[in-house]
């Protein structure tokens, strides 16, 4: 006798929960084929502010861990998506993906993620620098995260898109709040599964589904998110992207990215959400021709 | 001047007789065009408006005021120059051009120094010795990177923007435009550049120097003017870039209004920066970092230490201290090689500082002023500190690019480091501890794109600058400064 | 340890503030910027010359030559009148008798070196008798070395001690201690040096024997002067400063005096508390303010070598 299939409840991410939006609001997506995906939260502008609270929170544990550890983590992400591939290849079936397709993204995924966490003790060995002053000062710099990100993820996939921008945000340290593709949305959640699963604490990683269109507002306008990722080509989001920034002087980065490419994944990205904080310290006696060698 | 008031020993004094930098070999002319496609041309519009020495309030020269149409000129002229000669010219070719203005500029140094005294109320030792140094250093830096920018961006094919239209403020004139033209040209862009209206002259200057550096016509571009010359730099459809310097609330504007286009945006805005003196300090030289944290140039400064915290136990000694200090401060006639504080900017700029020391006074703060004489003529301020202020007083958390100081006293590591980061801005911060770990404890949790510790505004060529949160984004100086001026291809 | 100066609370030595030596070096930069011209240039120079301990410390000294020297001090350039006279000469022990008959009721004071100068390699029961000696002889001021040795081993007290039985030995003479800077390697330890001998009971501190380089550096001088600065604001006591050794010109005389001027204030500005230890600068000095008086450049043959 067959087993009865328990549906899966597609849920929102904060701070390391998966909640219900507050609004109470779903909606229900389709595939080509016309098949309901599932009844997706739609959130609303207080889950957008609750997610910013979290990564708020979240981000000076996360910025001051060890480069390593980091690393480890987005090694342990990778691992735990390996582990449930099948999963996301069935999902990204469901939502329209031919079957050698979905299997080249879940791939490429778990490819990227483990590209990134090779990054995550480097990058500042190459984005940083100690500068030669023509003075008796002893001056380096060095990358440091830029804060709460927010990411308006490529509505044309489903898992890729999403994290070719998380990966290089968080290996950064940085602490971000992703809005999800509204019309595929099923590995956003699943995805958070994993995240959740592997080590990354709540709050780094938020991860909301529901309408861009609705959302980006809240999230750009909103005074304690410092940069702002964007996934697309819309002339009109990255305006708005623009107007609402100049609030607090949000960092923009947009991509028009084909994320499928093994190319599109690169130092520079993760460049794009760091901040370069440069130090001086006096140095005794330099170039002294007293000193002894 | 020197006299001796009475036998009395402790009352006797010893001030410096007048030491005025010679200025017969200055040449300024009675009016300035713009500078525009290699040649010095009327504006368009007509227009031309006065700059003011500010220690005299004599009007120096006459100032070309820059329209739409002059700045669409120079656009045009700076895209022609890019299309048809600059992107042809080779990189160690535009290396060597740089190089030449650099040495151009170091041979008129004393010249531009004493223009930039006369034009901006900066004492001519700030001039002589930091500002135009430095800006001639800068020139001298990034000439070195225009023929090696592959080994700047690792794995990446380096593409210059195209037309970059800079915009920079009246603080430090000649350095600001350095650092602005310096990158631009050496990543192969060609530039229009708007100085600010009180302090055009050195830029005009620095035109004349790059006429004869013989860089090709059309190359830099300098257009003079108002707040409206830079609206037209800024929403000219054919400019590819825009960097600023100035306010936060210019940037704010700017960022907003080049919104839905593809401009690329570098933001170097103000500043309310944190210096922190904990307890073991050497604390003599940490009152010298004071000093030249809030009253170099004035206060004009858009990363001075306007902040100051003192650990609670030796906060009486450094306020003692401090206090003597200002009292040696010597106001006066800029060109007088002995003045420590110079002319404020422009009556503008005053009435903006005094508004905000009437604004301490009615907070409740206590304020010291060192009383030394102040010229009747000019526009000057006198070193200003106010103690007893909350973290919420409008003085602790608004710039005030001025000669003003707030204190603040802590008790514990962990509680300044919140208070100095409880702000919106983010450029600069100081810290003096003769504990390593201390120091960089503080200096990786303070967000400042600069920390200097145990020593203060501090800069060099090498050297990137500029700030985290509101006081915008992207770095001027060293590697990371080219960042700004690059397209990176795959 | 017991000190001169009663009722006062002794700090720990160890922990003597700290220096930061590229700071200092900033801070003296300002000060060497300084223009100092015309009128105030004048009162600078005849301050200077007043101020100077004309300096004889050789072994092959002979009265004659001492004679001579207490000559110069008060007829440094008989030419120009209302110049001042030197503040001090400066000799061995057993030239302070010649010494004090050739100054005699000139207001010129007699300084001797003691304690085993320059190296101070002598038992405390040595140093002890030559500073006697030399006071028996009419020494108005005695200009003595600090074991160096002892301070570098730490042993602070013992070096304090050592300066409190001198400062008692010299009775009404004026106790100038030499730290002899170029020995202590750091400015951290200079700091501590002079506010062990100040705290011991010193009137006057001293940078230098003349014998070792580096010697009055602006730098030393200027970590010495804050040290006086802020034993002043805790003690209430005046104590003098006399840079020594290396001061050869007008140029740098001068910037020492902006400093003095500007870190201690005018109070500091005469021989009654401040002193520059040198023999070449006098006529450096008068060269300066003949130029000035004159307008022409002079040549260092019409101003008598000693």
């Amino acid at each position: 006798m067959k087993n009865l299939d328990v549906l899966k409840t597609y849920k929102i991410y904060i701070g390391g929960s998966f909640p219900r939006t507050e609004s109470g609001r779903y909606y229900t997506p389709l595939n080509q084929k016309g098949e309901q995906l599932g009844n997706i939260c739609q959130s609303s502008r207080k889950d957008v502010r609750n997610s910013v609270v979290a990564a708020r929170k979240a981000f000076g544990g996360w910025s001051e861990r060890t480069a390593f550890n980091r690393g480890q983590i987005l090694y342990r992400i990778a691992e735990m998506l390996q582990g449930r591939k099948s999963q996301f290849i069935e999902e990204l079936i469901f939502q329209g993906s031919s079957k050698t397709n979905a299997e080249k993204e879940v791939n490429r995924s778990i490819d990227r993620l483990v590209y990134y966490a090779g990054w995550c003790d480097k990058y500042m060995q190459i984005l940083g620098s100690v500068n030669p002053v023509a003075s008796s000062h002893f001056n380096f710099s060095i990358a440091e995260p830029t804060g709460v990100v927010g990411v308006v993820s490529d509505q044309t996939t489903s898992l890729i898109g999403l994290v070719s921008l998380i990966a290089p945000i968080i290996a950064g340290g940085n602490t971000c709040v992703v809005l999800a593709s509204e019309g595929m949305p099923l590995c956003a959640v699943t995805f958070a599964e994993v995240l959740n699963a592997s080590d990354v604490p709540g709050g780094v990683v938020n991860i909301l589904t529901g309408s861009p269109s609705e959302l980006i507002k809240p999230l750009t306008t909103h005074m304690d998110v410092n940069a702002m990722a964007y996934s697309g080509d819309s002339t009109e989001v990255k305006a708005e992207l623009q107007q609402s920034s100049a609030l607090n002087l949000k960092r923009i980065s947009t991509y028009m990215k084909d994320w499928m490419k093994p190319n599109n994944q690169d130092l520079y990205l993760i460049a794009d959400f760091q901040e370069i904080k440069t130090t001086w310290h006096p140095i005794e006696n330099i170039g002294g021709s007293s000193s002894v060698y | 001047m020197a006299k001796k008031v009475t036998k009395k020993e402790d009352v006797f004094s010893w001030d410096y007789a007048p030491a005025l930098e010679g200025t017969a070999h200055v040449k300024i002319k009675n009016k300035y065009d713009l500078f525009i496609d290699g040649k010095f041309v009327k504006p368009m519009s007509g227009r031309y408006f006065d700059t003011i020495n500010p220690a005299t309030e004599e009007c120096v020269s006459q100032i070309a005021h820059g329209n739409d149409a002059d700045v669409d000129k120079a656009v045009k002229a700076a895209r022609k120059a890019y299309k048809n000669v600059w992107s042809k010219v080779s990189p160690s070719d535009r290396a060597k051009y740089i190089y030449r203005i650099a040495r151009l500029m170091q041979e008129r140094a004393r010249e531009l120094a004493v223009i930039e005294t006369i034009d901006s109320g900066k004492v001519i030792t700030e001039s002589r010795d930091i500002d135009i140094p430095l800006a001639c250093n800068h020139f001298f830096y990034y000439a070195g990177w225009a023929d090696k920018l592959a080994y700047a961006f690792p794995n990446r094919k380096v593409e210059p923007l195209g037309v970059v239209g800079q915009i920079i403020p009246w603080n430090f004139p000649l350095l600001m435009a350095a650092w602005k033209i310096a990158p631009a040209l050496a990543a192969g862009n060609t530039v229009v550049l708007k100085p600010a209206e009180t302090t055009s002259l050195t830029a005009l200057k620095l035109a004349e120097i790059i006429k004869d550096s013989g860089l090709p016509d059309g190359v830099v571009n300098i257009v003079t003017g108002h707040g409206d010359t830079g609206a037209a730099i800024v929403n000219h459809a054919d400019v590819n870039k825009i960097a600023f310097t100035g306010s936060t609330q210019v940037g704010k504007l700017i960022q907003a209004s080049i919104a839905g286009t593809d401009k690329k945006l570098t933001l170097e805005l103000g500043g309310k920066s944190a210096n922190i003196i904990l307890d073991d300090a050497p604390i003599d030289q940490a009152v010298e970092g004071i000093v030249n944290g809030i009253f170099f140039n004035q206060g004009h400064v858009c990363c001075a230490g306007s902040r100051l915290f003192v650990q609670e136990n030796v906060a009486d000694l450094v306020l003692k201290k401090l206090k003597r200090r200002m009292d040696q401060l010597i106001i006066g006639d800029p060109l007088d090689k002995n003045t420590d504080i110079g002319a404020i900017n422009s009556k503008e700029q005053l009435n903006t500082i005094n508004k905000y020391i009437a604004i301490g006074k009615d907070e409740g703060a206590d304020i010291y002023q060192a009383s030394p004489k102040v010229p009747e003529k000019g526009y000057y301020c006198a070193p200003t500190l106010f103690t007893d202020v909350a973290q919420s007083n409008r003085i602790v958390q608004e710039e005030i690019f001025g000669p003003v100081l707030t204190v603040q006293t802590f008790r514990t590591v962990d509680e300044v480091i919140q208070k100095a980061n409880n702000s919106p801005y983010g450029l600069a911060a100081g810290i003096w501890s003769d504990k390593g770990a201390r120091v960089f404890n503080l200096s990786s949790k303070l967000k400042a794109g600069v920390v200097w510790a145990n020593t203060y505004n501090k800069f060099d060529p090498t050297s990137p600058f500029g700030g985290y949160k509101e006081s915008g984004f992207g770095r001027e100086g060293g590697v990371h400064g080219l960042s700004a001026y690059v397209n990176l291809k795959s | 340890m017991k000190n001169n100066t009663s009722n006062i609370v002794l700090p720990n030595f160890s922990e003597s503030p700290r220096i930061d030596k590229v700071g200092v070096e900033e801070r003296v930069a300002k000060f060497q910027k300084r223009s100092i011209k015309s009128e105030t240039k004048i009162q600078g120079l005849k301050m200077a010359l007043s101020m100077i301990d004309l300096t004889t410390l050789e072994g092959k000294d002979t009265p004659g030559k001492v004679k001579q020297m207490c000559y110069k001090a008060q007829h440094v350039h008989d030419v120009f009148s209302e110049l001042p006279k030197v503040a001090a000469v400066c000799v061995y022990p057993s030239m302070v008798d010649v010494a004090v008959k050739a100054v005699a009721g000139s207001g010129v004071k007699v300084a001797s070196v003691s304690t085993a100068f320059p190296s101070g390699q002598a038992p405390l029961a040595v140093k002890l008798a030559d500073t006697k000696f030399a006071v028996s002889k009419g020494a108005d001021e005695i200009d003595m070395v600090i074991s160096r040795g002892k301070f570098l081993s730490g042993e602070y007290n013992f070096v304090f001690d050592e300066i409190a039985a001198i400062k008692e030995a010299c009775g009404k003479a004026r106790l100038k201690v030499i730290l002899e800077t170029g020995e202590l390697v750091t400015l951290d330890n200079v700091r501590r040096a002079s506010d062990i001998a100040m705290y011991a009971g010193a009137d006057f501190i001293k940078t230098s024997t003349g014998k070792i380089q580096p010697a009055a550096t602006m730098q030393v001088t200027y970590v010495m002067l804050e040290a006086i600065r802020d034993f002043m604001d805790t003690t209430g006591i005046k104590v003098g400063m006399k840079p020594a050794g290396g001061i050869s010109n007008s140029k740098l005389a001068l910037h020492n005096l902006v400093m003095v001027n500007e870190v201690l204030g005018a109070g500091w500005l005469n021989n009654g508390w401040f002193r520059f230890g040198a023999s070449s600068l006098a006529n450096d000095v008068l060269m300066q303010i003949v130029k000035a008086e004159t307008g022409v450049y002079q040549s260092s043959n019409y101003f008598s070598i000693d």
